[in-house]
């Protein structure tokens, strides 16, 4: 295989050029790693590649396989992380001058499955700073650009694995979704995003932001590829409390079974106003399409909604604020050189560290689980979030899944949000109901508007039901394949 | 019950204490106006009726589970210290904080 045929190939096309002997690690390894060379300098999707190791573990796969020794089908495969899940031996900055020089001394679960499986990890990439935010502009490094054009940003937080994949830099990547944060990115650049069910991965080895809202999840090209690498990092796992101890079924081979068109539910309050045009045209076509293919659409009602991004941005402060509390110059943090005493260096190595989103975010959180506000906002949150979960609840009863834009708008430009914290808090407002309510969720792209910028929109599942979710979202793939590629070129 | 404000007026000396976080002037002048605003955007809540229903801290309730208590291999004190910005004999070393006699 030529290097121009692995970069265009899917992940699972490579496993089964590696099986078939058509190509090794090393040259798929190579391949990506002359494409970040070439491009990367325009999109800024990577924070860290150690090529070195990189190199190394392909021919320790390649090997593997030579003996008939292969860990998986996956054995050599690289894959991009986002720098808040813990690799040992690499960064996990979180895009913070607080971890700035960070080395993290062990991998967490999910990466870790990852290496069981055989697969190369492939550099660190670019998020919004403890994944707070929703363009990547709040790296502490560097700004990441939407590889459709260069001028917008790739959404966010996980906007440089977004990126990556979408400029075919790797063939897949993880991310992490608190509010949307897989899936907003994953449809600014025209990719497929997946947000599992909450407890299905374990977030140990995960850089906490909102404990009752994170997931990892996996963002690529193809809905195979997604439900296999939700395959490899799901499972129960001692080390994180909240993860799920029941059996799982595994998506991918759910996806490969026979199913019947079923019930889709589309959401009134969320195709009123405020959507872009051209995002609900796009969106309304997907709907026609199943139609077309025999699926019933059902329109539903889930009358909270409009509460959603006022209780989640409660919730996830008042827990960020808490989480965060971790970081205090003593331990393993930036330590400011300028402290009086001992106290005074928590507040200047915090004040040095964390960056401006992150700081409005901490006083946000502690404000609302101040003494005399707690009840009035943060119970109250968590009393409406109940409301919010009980609607998808009771709305998929009826219906198998929920149809959605993945966000308002298309992406938007770099800067043209950054010093509005409402109206970037109103970009995750599609996707941040699904965390209050820990549900499932995948980004699928749908088209290109008149500007050449990615339309995504979003499935809904039921809890632990990512494979009927992944069927329904791959009879789109198969009736209207996403083929556009961008041209990483256009800065307008 | 708290009285809810249209736009809440914000201590933010009395939040940077609280949060241990130092602030620079700017900071605190844009900060306060963001979150009086970010704050009035979440009154909305105050009109729903919540009355009887539970707060919910987790999507899936499931029992804090407790590993078996069985002796795990400890991580090298130099692995743990690895990022400490300051260590000596194997301890992280901080300013001192208890003052002279």
């Amino acid at each position: 295989m030529d290097s121009k045929t692995i970069i265009d190939a899917s992940a699972l096309e490579l496993g089964r050029a590696l099986h078939q002997g058509k190509t090794t690690s090393r040259s798929i390894c190579e391949a990506f790693l002359d494409r970040i060379n070439q491009h990367d300098a325009n999109v800024r999707a990577f924070l860290n590649i150690d090529r070195g190791k990189v190199l190394s573990q392909a021919d320790a796969s390649d090997r593997r396989r030579e003996g008939g020794n292969e860990l998986s089908p996956l054995d050599g495969l690289p894959i991009a992380l986002k720098d808040n899940i813990a690799e040992e031996g690499a960064s996990l900055s979180c895009a913070s001058r607080i971890l700035g020089n960070f080395t993290s001394p062990y991998t967490g679960t999910a990466a870790a499955r990852l290496e069981d499986a055989g697969m190369v990890l492939m550099g660190r990439t670019n998020m919004d700073e403890f994944a707070m935010g929703s363009s990547t502009e709040n790296s502490a490094f560097q700004k990441t650009c939407n590889p459709w054009n260069l001028a917008y940003a790739p959404g966010g937080s996980s906007g440089g694995s977004a990126a990556a994949v979408a400029a075919r830099m790797s063939p897949w990547a993880l991310g992490s979704d608190t509010g949307g944060s897989i899936r907003q990115p994953a449809s600014f650049c025209g990719v497929i995003g997946l947000k599992p069910t909450y407890g299905r991965v374990s977030r140990f080895g995960l850089v906490a932001f909102a404990s009752s809202l994170d997931q990892i999840g996996p963002i690529g090209q193809k809905v195979e590829d997604v439900a296999t690498l939700l395959d490899v990092i799901s499972g129960h796992d001692p080390y994180d409390s909240t993860s799920w101890p029941d059996p799982l079924e595994p998506a991918l081979l759910q996806l490969h079974m026979p199913s019947n068109p079923c019930a889709i539910g589309l959401p009134r309050e969320y195709f009123g106003d405020g959507i872009d045009p051209e995002v609900r045209q796009h969106v309304e076509q997907v709907a026609e399409t199943y139609r077309d293919m025999g699926y019933s659409l059902k329109e539903i009602s889930l009358p909270h909604t409009d509460l959603a991004v006022a209780t989640y941005y409660i919730i996830a402060t008042a827990e960020a604020s808490s989480n965060l509390s971790r970081f205090d110059g003593i331990r393993y943090t930036h330590r400011s050189q300028k402290a009086a005493d001992a106290v005074d260096l928590f507040f200047q190595s915090r004040g040095e560290g964390f960056g401006e989103e992150v700081k409005r975010r901490i006083i946000l959180g502690s404000y609302v689980l101040s003494s005399g506000y707690y009840d009035a906002y943060y119970k109250r949150a968590q009393q409406v979030r109940t409301l919010i979960r009980d609607d998808f609840l009771g709305a998929l009863e009826g219906v198998d899944a929920i149809l959605t834009p993945t966000s308002p708008t298309p992406a938007f430009r770099i800067g043209e949000k950054i010093n509005d914290p409402i109206s970037m808090y109103l970009a995750d407002i599609f996707t941040i109901s699904v965390n209050l309510a820990g549900l499932p969720a995948v980004s699928m792209p749908c088209g290109l508007t008149k500007n050449g910028l990615p339309v995504g929109f979003q499935l809904i599942g039921k809890p632990f039901d990512e494979g009927r979710m992944l069927q329904i979202a791959a009879a789109y793939e198969s009736a209207c394949p996403f083929s556009a590629t961008p041209n990483l070129s256009i800065r307008n | 019950m708290v009285i809810m404000q249209e736009r809440p007026e914000i201590d933010i000396e009395k939040l940077c204490r609280l949060a241990r976080l130092n602030l620079s002037p700017a900071e605190k002048e844009a900060f306060s106006g963001q979150l009086s605003d970010i704050l009035g955007f979440f009154q909305k809540l105050q009109q729903v009726d919540v009355e009887g229903i539970p707060p919910m801290a987790h999507p899936f309730e499931v029992e804090a589970p407790l590993r078996d208590d069985i002796a795990a291999e400890p991580w090298e004190p130099a692995r743990s210290l690895s990022n400490a910005p300051a260590t000596r004999d194997n301890q992280v070393v901080v300013p001192k904080v208890v003052e002279d006699a």
